[in-house]
C-alpha cells in the first residue's frame, strides 16, 4: 500500500499546488479558448474550424485590446457531454474569460445550457447551427455570429419549387438537431411556397447500409432533399446511384460541399444541377470574400476553398477580437461591457455584414447555390443569388414562427 | 494488503488497526482534506470524476479478478441507471421527466442497474474468455445505437440534459465540496463492499470458481448462480456510479455509454491492474488526468496518441498495470538500505 499512499500524496500534492499556478494569467495576454472536434467523425471539420479561427487571429495582428492573444484548445468529439467537458477544463482549469465553440449541433445546445452557470464568461458559437441554441431559452452570454441551419436554407425552398418545378420532395437527413433545424428552414419555404414531403427518413451519425432507406423512398416524388454530411453523404448518393435512383436532388447546406463533390465515381452524374444554400459559395467572386480565401490558403494543410466550418469558426472569432478592441481587452468586470459590445457590434465579413439579433443570433447573408461542372472538370457551387440578411424567425413574425414549434422529427410536416 | 496472519500458539485477536489495513488511514486522511488544498476544478473535474470512473473500473475489477469474467457492458450498467434517473426524476428535455423524488429514483435506479447486470451476466456465463468480452460489447453496442436512435424512452441523439443533484440537508450536492464527498462516500462504500466480499464465503468461492470452475461444480456449487450474483453486485457498483456520473454531467446521451466509453472503463481497470480493488482507482486518476492535460502538452493534433502511448508504456512495463509495478519495485527499494549501508 506504500505505493498508493505516496502516489496518492504526491498527485494530491502536485494538483493542489500546480492549480492556482496554472490559473494565473500574465496581464499583457488575454487568453481565448477555441473548442472544437479535433477527435471523433468530425476531426477534418474541427481541424478545418481551427484554420478559419486562426485567420482571424492573424488577420487582426494577433492582439485583442492591445494585449497579445493566447489561443488555448479544447477538444471534443461531437458528443455533447465531451463539448461540456472540454469548455468545463477551458473556463474553470486554463481560466479564459472567452470561449470560442463548438462545432456540432447538440454541442452548442450543451455548451449554451453550460453558459448559464458562468455568467463570468463570454462564449461565442463556433459552427454549431441547431435552433435552440439561441432561439429557445437562450444563454444571455452566448453570442452566435454564425447564421443557424434554417437560415442557411433561405430561397432554397422557393427555388425547388418555383424554378425547378419540384412539387413533391422525399427527405433524407442524419438524425439529430442540426439536420432537423435544415429541414424545417427548407420545408417552412417549400410547404408555404405549395410543396408536399410525403416521407422523411431519419438516418444515425455514421450509417454505413442506406439499402433500406432507398426502399423506403417513395417512387412518385419530384426530387430527394438529403442533409447528410461528409462519408454519410457519399455513401448515399453512391448506393442510391447504384440501385438506379434517379430522382434529382436538392442538397442542405453540408451535403454538397468541397468533402462529397470531390469524391470519385458516379455520384458525380447525380451531383450535378443539385440545389443548396448555406452560409458560402464556391465561386462567389466578391473582392472580400476572395481575400479571405487568400489569407485562409496560407494555414498549414488549408483545403482549395474554406469550407463554411473556417468560415464560421472565422467570423466568431473575429466579433470576439472586435468586441475586446473595443473594451481594450479589460474583462476584469466578468464580461460585462464585452457583452454589451458584442450586442451592439456589426461587422463587415467575407459573406456580407452580420449584426445581431436580441437573441444573439446572426443576421447575415445567404448564398443560393447549384452544383456545376468547373472549367477543370471538378465540381463546384455556382452562386446563384444571395438572399439578403436572413434574420432567425427567415422573416416570419416571431410570435407566429414560435408557434410552429421546436424543430424536431415530426416538425415540420406538410404531407 | 496482506490478510493478517497470526503466528501459531499466540492467537492474538486482531486489532481494529489491523482489521482496516494500517494503510488506508493515511490514505483516507489525504482523500478527505483533499479539499483543502485543491482547486474547485480539481476537486470535480479530476477528482470527482476520477472517483466515479474509478467505481465504474471496480465493478469490472470485481468480475474480471475475482470472477474471471472480463465485461465491456459496465459503462452500459452505469447507463441504465443514469437513464432510470433521467427519465424518473426531472430533466429539462421535456420528454418523461415523471418528478419522482430522489430518495425513490435513486435506489431504484441502482437496483434496475443491477437486475440489467445480473441479466446481462446470465447470458455472459455462458461462454468464457474472450467470448463473454464479443457478448459484452455486442450488448454494449446494441444498447448504444438503440438508446440513439429510440426517441420515445431514450429521446434519441441528443439524451436528456438538464439533470440536476439534489438539495437536501440544505446543501446542494452538486456544489463542488459536498459533490467531492459524495462521491468519496459512494466510491470508499464500494471499496469497503468488495473488500469485504472478497474475503467472505462467497468471496473466496466466486474466486475459486475462477481458478477452476468444473471441480467447483463437481464438488457440488452451483457456478452460473454464483457467477450470476457477481453480476448482480456488480451492477450495484456500477449503477450508483451511474448515478453519479449524470449529475457530474447534469446531462446523459447515448456519447455517455458508446464504445469509447465502454473501452475506456477496460483502460481504466488494465492501467490500475485487476490484483486488488484499489487498482481501478489508481487507474482513473491516470486516464483522467491525461485526458485533460494532453492536449496542453502536445497541442490539439496528436493528443490523442500520447495518451495511447502512455497506457501502451504502462502494459508493457507492467503486465499487471500500476499494482504490478509496485510489487515489482518493492523488492528493489526493500533491499535498498542493505545496499547502500557503510
Amino acid at each position: 500500500m506504500k505505493l498508493h499512499r505516496r502516489s496518492l500524496l504526491a498527485l494530491a500534492l502536485a494538483t493542489g499546488l500546480t492549480a492556482p499556478s496554472l490559473a494565473l494569467a500574465q496581464d499583457d495576454t488575454i487568453k481565448i479558448g477555441l473548442l472544437a472536434t479535433f477527435e471523433g467523425p468530425f476531426t477534418v471539420l474541427g481541424e478545418d474550424g481551427e484554420r478559419g479561427a486562426m485567420t482571424a487571429v492573424e488577420e487582426l495582428g494577433g492582439t485583442a485590446g492591445g494585449k497579445k492573444i493566447e489561443i488555448v484548445k479544447g477538444s471534443s468529439d461531437a458528443s455533447p457531454d465531451s463539448a461540456v467537458r472540454a469548455a468545463r477544463k477551458l473556463v474553470e482549469q486554463d481560466g479564459v474569460k472567452v470561449l470560442v465553440g463548438p462545432l456540432s449541433g447538440d454541442e452548442g445546445i450543451a455548451v449554451k445550457d453550460y453558459a448559464k452557470t458562468q455568467p463570468g464568461v463570454t462564449f461565442l458559437n463556433g459552427a454549431s447551427a441547431a435552433q435552440d441554441t439561441t432561439f429557445r431559452d437562450p444563454a444571455e452570454n452566448f453570442f452566435r455570429f454564425g447564421t443557424d441551419g434554417a437560415q442557411w436554407m433561405a430561397g432554397l425552398g422557393t427555388y425547388a419549387f418555383n424554378d425547378k418545378g419540384y412539387k413533391t420532395v422525399a427527405v433524407v437527413a442524419e438524425d439529430y438537431s442540426f439536420p432537423y433545424t435544415q429541414v424545417f428552414g427548407f420545408m417552412a419555404e417549400f410547404c408555404k411556397a405549395g410543396g408536399k414531403v410525403p416521407s422523411k427518413s431519419w438516418v444515425p451519425i455514421g450509417n454505413k447500409d442506406y439499402s433500406s432507406v432507398i426502399a423506403a423512398l417513395p417512387d412518385d416524388v419530384d426530387a430527394i432533399y438529403v442533409a447528410l454530411g461528409g462519408a454519410d453523404a457519399v455513401n448515399f448518393l453512391t448506393q442510391y446511384q447504384q440501385s438506379g435512383g434517379s430522382a434529382p436532388l436538392v442538397g442542405g447546406s453540408i451535403t454538397v460541399d468541397q468533402t462529397v463533390l470531390t469524391s470519385q465515381g458516379k455520384t458525380r452524374e447525380v451531383l450535378i444541377g443539385t440545389p443548396a444554400a448555406g452560409p458560402t459559395a464556391d465561386t462567389n467572386d466578391a473582392p472580400a470574400w476572395l481575400a479571405f480565401t487568400e489569407a485562409y490558403k496560407k494555414q498549414p494543410n488549408a483545403f482549395p476553398s474554406p469550407s463554411l466550418f473556417a468560415h464560421a469558426y472565422y467570423i466568431n472569432m473575429k466579433a470576439a477580437i472586435l468586441g475586446l478592441n473595443e473594451v481594450n481587452g479589460d474583462v476584469s468586470d466578468g464580461g460585462a461591457k464585452l457583452r454589451e459590445a458584442l450586442a451592439k457590434l456589426s461587422f463587415d465579413t467575407p459573406t456580407g455584414k452580420v449584426s445581431l439579433d436580441k437573441n444573439r443570433n446572426a443576421i447575415a447573408d445567404i448564398y443560393l447555390t447549384e452544383v456545376v461542372e468547373g472549367p477543370d472538370g471538378n465540381l463546384l457551387n455556382k452562386l446563384i443569388k444571395v438572399v439578403p440578411q436572413v434574420n432567425q424567425t427567415l422573416g416570419i413574425e416571431e410570435a407566429e414562427f414560435k408557434a410552429l414549434g421546436a424543430v424536431s422529427r415530426d416538425n415540420p410536416s406538410c404531407e | 494488503m496482506t490478510a493478517v496472519v497470526s503466528a501459531p500458539g499466540a492467537p492474538a485477536r486482531p486489532t481494529v488497526i489491523d482489521r482496516i489495513g494500517a494503510a488506508h488511514i493515511p490514505l483516507a486522511a489525504v482523500l478527505l482534506l483533499y479539499p483543502a488544498f485543491a482547486s474547485d476544478f480539481f476537486l470535480t473535474q479530476i477528482g470527482g470524476y476520477s472517483l466515479i470512473f474509478g467505481m465504474i473500473g471496480l465493478s469490472l475489477m470485481v468480475l474480471a479478478g475475482y470472477g474471471g469474467m472480463v465485461s465491456l457492458a459496465q459503462i452500459t450498467v452505469a447507463g441504465i441507471a443514469g437513464y432510470a434517473v433521467a427519465i424518473l426524476g426531472l430533466n429539462n428535455s421535456g420528454v418523461h421527466g415523471f418528478g419522482w423524488p430522489w430518495w425513490i429514483v435513486v435506489p431504484f435506479a441502482v437496483l434496475l442497474a443491477a437486475t440489467a447486470s445480473a441479466l446481462i451476466g446470465w447470458i455472459a456465463v455462458r461462454t468464457e474468455g474472450i467470448y463473454t468480452i464479443m457478448i459484452t460489447l455486442a450488448i454494449a453496442t446494441a444498447a448504444f445505437y438503440f438508446a440513439q436512435q429510440n426517441y420515445t424512452i431514450f429521446n434519441g441523439f441528443p439524451g436528456f440534459n438538464g439533470l440536476r443533484a439534489p438539495e437536501f440537508w440544505g446543501v446542494n450536492w452538486r456544489d463542488p465540496v459536498p459533490f467531492y464527498y459524495l462521491c468519496l462516500g459512494c466510491a470508499a462504500l464500494a471499496y469497503a463492499a468488495v473488500l469485504y466480499c472478497s474475503r467472505s464465503t462467497f468471496g473466496l468461492t466466486l474466486q475459486a470458481i475462477r481458478d477452476n470452475p468444473r471441480r467447483m461444480r463437481a464438488i457440488g456449487y452451483h457456478v452460473t448462480a454464483h457467477k450470476v450474483f457477481a453480476w448482480f453486485l456488480a451492477g450495484l457498483i456500477a449503477g450508483l456510479a451511474g448515478v453519479l456520473l449524470i449529475w457530474f454531467n447534469g446531462r446523459v446521451s447515448p456519447g455517455t455509454i458508446n464504445v469509447a466509453a465502454a473501452i475506456n472503463v477496460l483502460v481504466i481497470a488494465v492501467i490500475g491492474g485487476l490484483k486488488h480493488p484499489v487498482g481501478p482507482f489508481l487507474g482513473a486518476v491516470v486516464v483522467v488526468l491525461m485526458q485533460t492535460f494532453a492536449i496542453d502538452i502536445v497541442g490539439a493534433e496528436r493528443f490523442n496518441t500520447l495518451i495511447g502511448l502512455v497506457f501502451l508504456a504502462i502494459v508493457f512495463v507492467s503486465p499487471d498495470g500500476l499494482l504490478g509495478l509496485w510489487s515489482r519495485l518493492k523488492p528493489h527499494l526493500a533491499q535498498q538500505p542493505l545496499r547502500s549501508g557503510p
